[in-house]
């Protein structure tokens, strides 16, 4: 494990990808720092990291792209899984290094309110929690982008492919409030949920039958029990959207509640999708 | 050592390996024979744990494969087809880095890697950086990772692929060296190369595994006539006359050029001294002739062809081919041919 985290990261700095995810990084949450923080006399550092939450979006695609589906491509894979470690550890070994990579700028950032109690008081525990959730909020998105790496040998599809994964789960909140809360908006919402994945069954299995009836079913059972108990459906898809938006718990956090739920939120979340990344590779070993 | 039973790979419809049994013992050279596409790659990759099987089992050292793999792979070292090199990465570093990975200890590391790089010579290059090197330097960096820590097997995928006919010669040198030691299993598609270095040969041929045994004892494997063949100035029925008083399996042909007529003549026994003697008495010069033993091509050949019931006619005229072939030539024009023809097969 120690091996493939000692490799990644060189790698990362020897390809200059590592600084440049840094140093864009770093410069991204410089100018609302020093927009907010330093020019507007903002007592809260926070407020500027969840501005600059948009950066994410950008840069985690481009760290984690290749993190596997390059080694697939250029079959270096085939050194990993030879060696006797299992996949886990490689995978797991993979992921610290991106954490690594991260927590570098997040440890300059927490460098930040101290700069600012020069020039007035300011709440510490709020801030580092803040600064907690944003590291917890990146290495999410990054469990997220190594495991769509780990579906695709191209690096330009992993990338765009994350870029619009990640980029839905931050506007799930957005899309969220256009939806009205009344229980037909949720029940035609979900009908087209029930259109989509019928659809994506067809691509995927290329089954028409299997997807045609998946999909009818999903529509029966959304149509049954909208007329037998409408109250479920009220709010029910902006609940949902909600729920799948990984920058919404970040918001509580960054105002200052030390919520643990948000906090066991993201690690399980990560662990979820590094055991999908496993799962990922290990699939490919039967096809 | 390796245990391989009843191995089957399937690739969505494609049965890659169809029951694939063979045993493989200590401190010899094995070669993997079959044409592309025979499924020698897949063979290896399961063997090394790369891939899963569909059925069957893998024991190495008395550990499954699947079960068992760190403790399976731990005996393995393994070059695959393409170099599994990291291109950004100087030739040591990658070294150093393949040391950690097979876990090799931290105080026999620099050892290790020292003596990997003289072996396959690519001390000289140690610091570049493998994206700036050859193929053949890329895949002598490959063989040195193949080889760090001296496991007890290795594993080559085609290792002269892609190397300069010197780095060829070199390379077998290596593989042979190797073979006094631990025990190697290289595939090819070549077969005079696997008739050089390897003291076994498995034969793959669609999946199944065709053959499996000493070389000497496969070139004997097919008892059939020997074949004289003889190019005679004279008329074409007295050639034939004169012929079948030596022997009586004999075909006669005209040549493009009139007064010369190609005779071939099949016996069990060597007919040489007799046929020319009998040709010299009817005052009959012989132009040129030449003989040959069934080798180790014809076996391969037979072999890998003779599954496909399809396609006798082609077969025919391939062996028909490799027995006129001189026996020095390499076979690569004709396996390669082969190649192609079981291609387009599977298609």
């Amino acid at each position: 494990m120690l091996a493939v985290f000692k490799k990644e990261l060189r790698s990362y700095f020897t390809s200059m990808t590592g600084y440049v995810f840094m140093a864009f990084f770093v410069a991204v949450v410089g100018i609302y720092f020093l927009a907010y923080n330093l020019n507007y006399g903002y007592p809260y550092f926070t407020y500027s990291l969840s501005s600059a939450s948009f950066v994410y979006i950008i840069i985690v695609p481009i760290l984690t792209m290749r993190i596997i589906a390059e080694e697939r491509k250029q079959k270096t894979d085939q050194l990993l899984l030879t060696a006797p470690v299992s996949i886990v550890k490689i995978i797991l070994g993979k992921y610290l290094s991106l954490l690594a990579i991260l927590a570098i700028p997040i440890a300059m950032f927490c460098l930040y309110p101290l700069i600012l109690t020069q020039f007035g008081k300011i709440n510490f525990q709020m801030t580092y929690t803040g600064i907690l959730g944003y590291f917890l909020l990146g290495a999410t998105f990054m469990a997220v982008g190594m495991f769509i790496s780990s579906i695709t040998e191209s690096m330009v599809i992993a990338a765009v492919l994350s870029f619009g994964v990640l980029f839905l789960s931050y506007m799930c909140t957005g899309l969220a409030d256009f939806i009205s809360s009344e229980a037909s908006a949720s029940y035609i919402g979900f009908m087209l949920i029930a259109i989509l994945v019928g659809v994506i069954m067809y691509i995927m299995t290329a089954n028409y039958t299997m997807s045609a009836v998946i999909c009818l079913a999903l529509m029966v059972a959304d149509t049954v029990l909208y007329f037998v108990k409408s109250s479920l459906f009220e709010s029910a898809l902006p609940n949902m959207l909600n729920a799948l938006s990984l920058t919404k718990k970040f918001s509580d956090l960054s105002s200052g509640m030390f919520d643990l739920t948000a906090i066991v939120y993201y690690i399980s979340v990560s662990g979820l999708f590094i055991f999908f990344t496993v799962q990922s590779v290990q699939k490919r070993r039967y096809s | 050592m390796i245990e391989v039973n009843n191995l089957v790979k399937k690739y969505g419809n494609h049965l890659a390996l169809d029951h694939i049994s063979f045993k493989i013992e200590k401190g010899h050279i094995y070669g993997l024979l079959g044409p592309n596409g025979a499924g020698k790659s897949t063979t290896m990759n399961i063997l090394t744990g790369y891939l899963a099987a569909t059925e069957g089992e893998v024991i190495i050292d008395g550990h499954s494969i699947f079960d068992e793999p760190d403790l399976a792979k731990k005996n393995i070292g393994y070059l695959p087809e393409q170099p599994p090199v990291y291109m950004d990465f100087t030739v040591f570093e990658y070294l150093k880095f393949a040391a950690e990975l097979k876990g090799i200890k931290k105080n026999e590391r620099l050892k290790n890697i020292k003596e990997a790089m003289e072996m396959a010579r690519v001390f000289d290059v140690k610091d570049r950086i493998i994206k700036n090197l050859s193929k053949g330097y890329r895949q002598r960096v490959g063989l040195a990772q193949a080889i760090l820590g001296f496991p007890d097997i290795i594993i080559l995928d085609e290792p002269t692929v892609g190397l300069d006919p010197k780095q060829i010669i070199e390379m077998r040198e290596l593989i042979r060296n190797l073979g006094k030691k631990h025990t190697v299993i290289l595939s090819s598609h070549i077969l005079s190369e696997v008739s050089e270095i390897c003291d076994y040969i498995l034969i793959i041929s669609g999946g199944k595994l065709v053959a499996s045994d000493k070389a000497s004892n496969l070139s004997n494997m097919k008892e059939e006539k020997q074949k004289v063949k003889l190019v005679v100035k004279c008329e074409i029925n007295r050639a034939k006359e004169i012929a079948l008083k030596v022997t009586e399996d004999v075909k006669v042909k005209s040549t493009p050029q009139k007064e010369y007529v190609e005779v071939e003549a099949f016996a069990k026994e060597d007919i040489r001294e007799a046929i020319s003697i009998a040709y010299m008495n009817e005052k009959c010069p012989i132009i040129a002739m030449s003989s040959n033993e069934t080798s180790l091509e014809d076996v391969f050949l037979e072999l890998t062809s003779g599954n496909n019931t399809k396609d006798n006619t082609i077969k025919e005229k391939k062996s028909e081919k490799a027995v006129e072939s001189v026996i020095d030539e390499t076979m690569e024009d004709i396996l390669e041919e082969n190649d192609e023809n079981n291609g387009k097969e599977e298609e």
